[in-house]
């Protein structure tokens, strides 16, 4: 125990600071790859409401493939397949061997087309749960679209969606430890380096787990927090 | 796209399936089991166990499903004693910890469906039966258990699927599922986009039959969802579901 506590304490030699990082590392591309993912799932889900049919089938299609095919394909995909493009452009400039997305770029990328299709399905059903009569209010009071777009559906949507949201976020925190195998220094690839360096997988893989926790539990706050917020009023 | 490396690549994934689906279907009878056997602790509230229970499955949904496969296949070879047990012979096989770290895994999640599904089940059901005499176990098992699973059936498909793609993640032990033929295949041509379709097309072709397979075991345990056989004059009613 003392011995993990100066393993991971901020002393010189010690991997606290290395796993700090990490974490926020972990926490960057979770960010970047959800947002993306949200904006996706918007634009999906609003393809699935008000689509013409080709429209739907192509949203549909989406949702089902990305929701059937392991989220570590796909960060291949992303890792390996963005080196098809950028290899031959980078050997124009000389480089030499295999370039790619870095792992940041790349992680963000699969994490977005793969939890945009579970955004697209909360959003969707988010919306479906709203009364049309609220809509219809504010169209009979006379709003013109985008102003009812902004200050009554949007508010309901996320009111109803923000659950759902919430599970999705902690999906995707939990899937950015696959993207250690782009070789970003996340919290994972950090308990890879540390455990080889110091022959102890058992203490660094803990700790990771620990941090993996952390997250997992105050992002859950924050989320709770957020639905006691856009339920106000709710009776 | 080449379509004779494709099929090429089709045909080397092949021999992954059954280890994909040997992986899923092992661990999620396994973790059914254990599932069963938490859903029971919490909502009899057996007190000691009931909070070990919630930890445990507060533990397992709260850190990703690769950092508890790497603890048990890297993690448990620092400790000498584990070294030298019998169990060794198993936790050195990257087969067993994956199996392991993934029976493990759904059985949180199962866990916290099964325990809704038993929750869900009606009083009056239950009533009826302890008025019919039944009591403890056979009221469990042709009662309360019956029941709960035709609550539960839809959530726990979605954990089958779930559980497929989750079997990917062996490949990251050295373990040739479909993923890991994919990954290699990827790594020795560089054709990630060909190998991606193959593999996917698999996965979505499993996934697929288990949507099937879940559908055909719903209706079988909720024949009052059946349509109902037609009836001259009619015509095309059918009975509206709610769900």
């Amino acid at each position: 125990m003392l011995e993990s506590l100066t393993l991971f304490g901020f002393g010189p030699d010690s991997w606290g600071p290395a796993m700090l990082r990490a974490a926020a590392n972990t926490v960057a591309v979770a960010a970047a790859g959800f947002a993306l993912g949200g904006s996706l799932g918007v634009l999906v889900a609003w393809a699935k409401i008000a689509g013409n049919a080709p429209v739907r089938w192509l949203a549909a299609g989406y949702t089902t493939v990305l929701r059937g095919i392991p989220d570590l394909l796909v960060i291949y995909l992303f890792y390996f397949g963005s080196g098809l493009l950028l290899t031959p452009i980078a050997q124009m400039f000389g480089a030499e061997g295999f370039v790619s997305l870095p792992g940041f770029l790349a992680g963000m990328g699969a994490i977005g087309v793969v939890s945009g299709a579970y955004h697209a399905e909360v959003i969707r059903g988010a919306f479906y749960s709203v009364k049309t009569g609220e809509l219809e209010a504010a169209t009979a009071i006379g709003m013109p679209r985008l102003l009812k777009f902004r200050r009554i559906t949007l508010p309901l949507v996320a009111r109803h969606a923000l659950p759902g949201l919430g599970n999705v976020w902690q999906m995707v925190l939990k899937e950015s430890a696959l993207i250690s195998v782009t070789g970003l220094v996340e919290i994972m690839r950090q308990a890879q380096i540390g455990s080889s360096f110091t022959r102890q997988p058992f203490t660094f893989y803990f700790a990771a787990g620990v941090l993996f926790l952390t997250i997992t539990i105050l992002s859950g706050l924050i989320f709770n927090r957020l639905e006691h917020r856009y339920s106000r009023g709710r009776a | 796209m080449d379509f004779e490396f494709l099929s090429q690549t089709f045909v080397a994934l092949l021999p992954g399936i059954p280890v994909t689906l040997e992986l899923a279907t092992l661990s999620l009878m396994l973790g059914a089991g254990l599932a069963l056997a938490f859903a029971v602790v919490r909502v009899r509230r057996l007190r000691p166990l009931n909070w070990l229970v919630i930890g445990y499955v507060y533990v397992f949904r709260g850190t990703p499903l690769l950092v508890q496969l790497f603890i048990i296949y890297y993690g448990l070879a620092q400790f000498p004693e584990i070294r030298s047990s019998f169990a060794w012979t198993y936790l050195r096989e990257p087969y067993w910890c994956a199996l392991l770290a993934l029976a493990l895994n759904t059985a949180a999640y199962g866990s916290e469906i099964l325990r809704g599904a038993l929750l869900s089940v009606p009083r009056g059901q239950i009533m009826a039966a302890q008025a019919c005499g039944m009591s403890g176990f056979l009221l469990f098992r042709r009662i309360v258990f019956p029941i709960a699973l035709r609550q539960a059936l839809p959530a726990y498909g979605n954990e089958f699927i779930l559980m497929i793609k989750a079997t990917s993640l062996a490949s990251l032990v050295t373990l040739a599922d479909v993923t890991g033929i994919a990954a290699r295949i990827i790594a020795e041509t560089y054709r990630p986009v060909e190998v991606f379709v193959a593999a996917g097309t698999i996965y979505l072709a499993i996934s697929y039959g288990l949507i099937l397979l879940v559908r055909v075991a719903e209706t079988r345990l909720n024949p009052d969802r059946r349509d109902p056989a037609p009836v001259a004059g009619v015509g095309a009613a059918r009975k509206e579901v709610t769900p």
